[in-house]
């Protein structure tokens, strides 16, 4: 006890956050260090692990062909880079429209009194805790309802993926249209600009950084899903490009799933390669997001 | 003609770009084996749909690789592995052309939707596997009746049969530890069927996975493991693992490409089929195609994608199927 102690007084004056001396504040510090250290260290020996793995097949043919299950050493993801990307894409047009339209509507059209706009908000907190592979599920029905025989074409994983993140989206974006102050609103409205004038052309724009920033790191949840595209029954061996949002395709987190299935090392080491490449993808979207947030942000 | 010689160029193309020697021998055979099947791949265009057996994924993707590069690049060949079941299930309604299993089709339960969905179909064995059992290295036993198997997988042992020893007085008092594929699997209804003499009969109380992966992970590390799971993944994985040999009444017999082409490894010698639809086989030339390049060519597809070739009497029983199909 006497040595918690010293470390105590030694931890306050160090920290100088907090005049707490006694051992169990002191305890309960010690446990966020160790779960912040903790959660970074094995996302790090994660992270250093696959890349050790994979780096070595960082090469043309992963980028250049496509899954092949005779030559191992060379086989390549490239209908599941190509097919991530249209499905990203897709996904884009699909829910950012749709999540931001709903998110305005909450917070500056809807009148909160009424009963089937607090059943609504219910609902959309409820939608942001449904595990991924329901969202699959829907998307099949859907698909079945708009008459596609075929539902592992990239609309169809672009509407699970979609339904998946527009709570989300919406969310983020109450957050930040709500954070746009007040004062702009009335401002607008007193030099008799209509509702909709001052949302469109006021708020909306305000709110970008946050939107933007809320929407892609939604996005970039999605590039990672496998549950819902498995429900869908996107298949696995795909030898050409996708060239559409009719087309067939299959995507990165899928192909990863294969070939970690297999029982050669080569597609262990491709698999590695292909995490990689799926991070990548994933920090380049977060980086966009940055970027956008920094070139709209306003103070006031 | 004309694609005659484009392969050429395809085939030195290859050459600089494909530094496997395998590869490229097959390359130079396939496109040799083109020259007569030449006339019915040349300009084929539109879509091959495939579900099915992920065991079989691995063959049906090879023989597209080879389908496109040796002459129809324009023809769109998709290959699904929501597993044999799941494949049935998609064929049966009309919503695939071609499916993958690694077990016949079910009389009482898919056949009939089938039926009721008026598709007919042709079976076609495409290659053979050996489900192998595989027990931690260390374990002192060669060999394995299929009665002491029944013995250990049975449902009536669940909980019961907790120990080598409870199998055979001979065998070592070590603790069993059991691994095996979930019951969505065809090896798992294939393996029952033989083994226990019902189809999805198993104790439960084992180590279950859909990936065969784990099991080898689970059986390499744990002493008195045994699992059982396809041949490639022994065949990867021999160092770490010991195969038992199966004894079903006619002495031992060790997994091999041999006897489970010769047809001595039994009873857990299982063919892998391809199911086609009649009606995409006649309407679709690109289905007809593909399908009659996949049996031509069966025996180096089937060996390049590491898988057991079907033995002379297989081959012509396959390919009279197709001839009966119209090929």
């Amino acid at each position: 006890m006497a040595s918690i102690g010293t470390l105590a007084r030694s931890g306050v004056r160090t920290g100088g956050r907090s005049h707490e001396s006694n051992p169990a504040s002191l305890v309960f510090l010690c446990l966020l260090w160790f779960s912040l250290a903790f959660g970074l260290l094995v996302l790090l020996a994660l992270v250093v692990d696959t890349f050790v793995e994979g780096v070595g097949r960082l090469d043309g043919d992963l980028f250049t062909r496509y899954n092949s299950t005779v030559r191992e050493e060379t086989t390549g993801a490239r209908a599941a880079i190509l097919g991530t990307a249209w499905l990203m894409a897709t996904t884009a047009v699909l829910a950012i429209p749709m999540g931001i339209a709903a998110a305005l509507y909450f917070e500056e059209f809807a009148d909160k009194r009424r009963w089937y706009n607090r059943l609504l908000e219910v609902n959309l907190q409820n939608l942001a805790a449904v595990p991924s592979v329901i969202y699959g599920l829907l998307a099949v029905a859907i698909m079945a309802l708009l008459g596609f025989s075929n539902e592992g074409i990239v609309l169809g994983g672009a509407i699970a993926l979609a339904l998946l993140i527009l709570p989300v989206i919406i969310i983020t974006t109450r957050e930040a249209v709500r954070a746009v102050p007040r004062e702009i609103r009335d401002g607008s409205l007193a030099l008799g600009a209509t509702q909709w004038q001052t949302t469109w052309k006021q708020t909306l724009p305000s709110a970008v950084p946050g939107i933007a920033t809320g929407t892609i790191i939604a996005l970039s949840r999605a590039i990672g899903e496998a549950a819902p595209l498995l429900m869908l029954g996107v298949p696995l061996g795909i030898l050409q490009d996708p060239n559409g949002v009719l087309s067939t395709f299959t995507a990165l987190p899928l192909q990863i799933f294969q070939w970690t299935s297999q029982s050669q090392d080569a597609y262990k080491v491709a698999a590695a390669a292909a995490i990689i490449v799926l991070l990548a993808m994933v920090l380049l979207l977060n980086g966009l997001a940055i970027i956008i947030r920094n070139k709209f942000q306003r103070r006031w | 003609m004309t694609w005659r010689g484009t392969a050429v160029i395809r085939t030195s193309l290859r050459r600089l770009a494909a530094p496997s020697a395998v590869a490229l021998s097959l390359a130079f055979a396939l496109a040799a084996c083109g020259g007569e099947s030449g006339a019915s791949t040349e300009g084929l265009s539109g879509d091959v749909k495939i579900d099915g057996s992920s065991t079989v994924f691995p063959l049906s993707n090879a023989a597209t690789e080879f389908f496109k590069e040796d002459g129809a690049p324009d023809v769109n060949v998709t290959v699904g592995q929501s597993g044999t079941g799941g494949g049935f299930e998609a064929f049966c309604t009309g919503k695939t052309d071609i499916s993958d299993a690694s077990r016949p089709i079910k009389d009482d339960e898919e056949a009939p939707v089938c039926a009721e969905n008026k598709v007919e179909y042709t079976e076609l064995q495409v290659a053979t596997d050996a489900l192998t059992v595989v027990v931690h290295p260390d374990t002192p036993i060669d060999c394995i009746t299929t009665e002491q198997l029944k013995k250990i997988w049975e449902p009536g042992a669940q909980g019961k049969v907790t120990n080598w020893n409870q199998v055979d007085p001979s065998f070592p008092d070590a603790e069993l530890a059991l691994f095996g594929p979930g019951t969505d699997s065809g090896t798992f209804d294939y393996f029952t069927d033989e083994i226990n003499g019902e189809e999805g009969a198993s104790r439960s109380d084992y180590e279950a996975s859909e990936e065969d992966n784990v099991i080898v992970e689970g059986v390499a590390n744990t002493p008195g493991g045994l699992g059982y799971f396809g041949y490639t993944y022994f065949e990867e994985n021999a160092d770490q693992l010991k195969a038992l040999e199966v004894d079903s009444g006619d002495g031992c017999v060790a997994p091999s490409v041999e006897t489970a082409q010769d047809g001595s490894y039994t009873p857990l010698a299982r063919p892998l089929f391809i199911y086609v639809s009649n009606t995409a086989y006649g309407d679709k030339e690109q289905v007809a195609g593909f399908v009659d390049y996949y049996v031509e060519n069966l025996t180096e597809i089937a060996e390049e994608a590491k898988f057991i070739a079907l033995n002379d009497e297989q081959l012509a029983e396959t390919n009279s199927q197709l001839d009966s199909l119209g090929g």
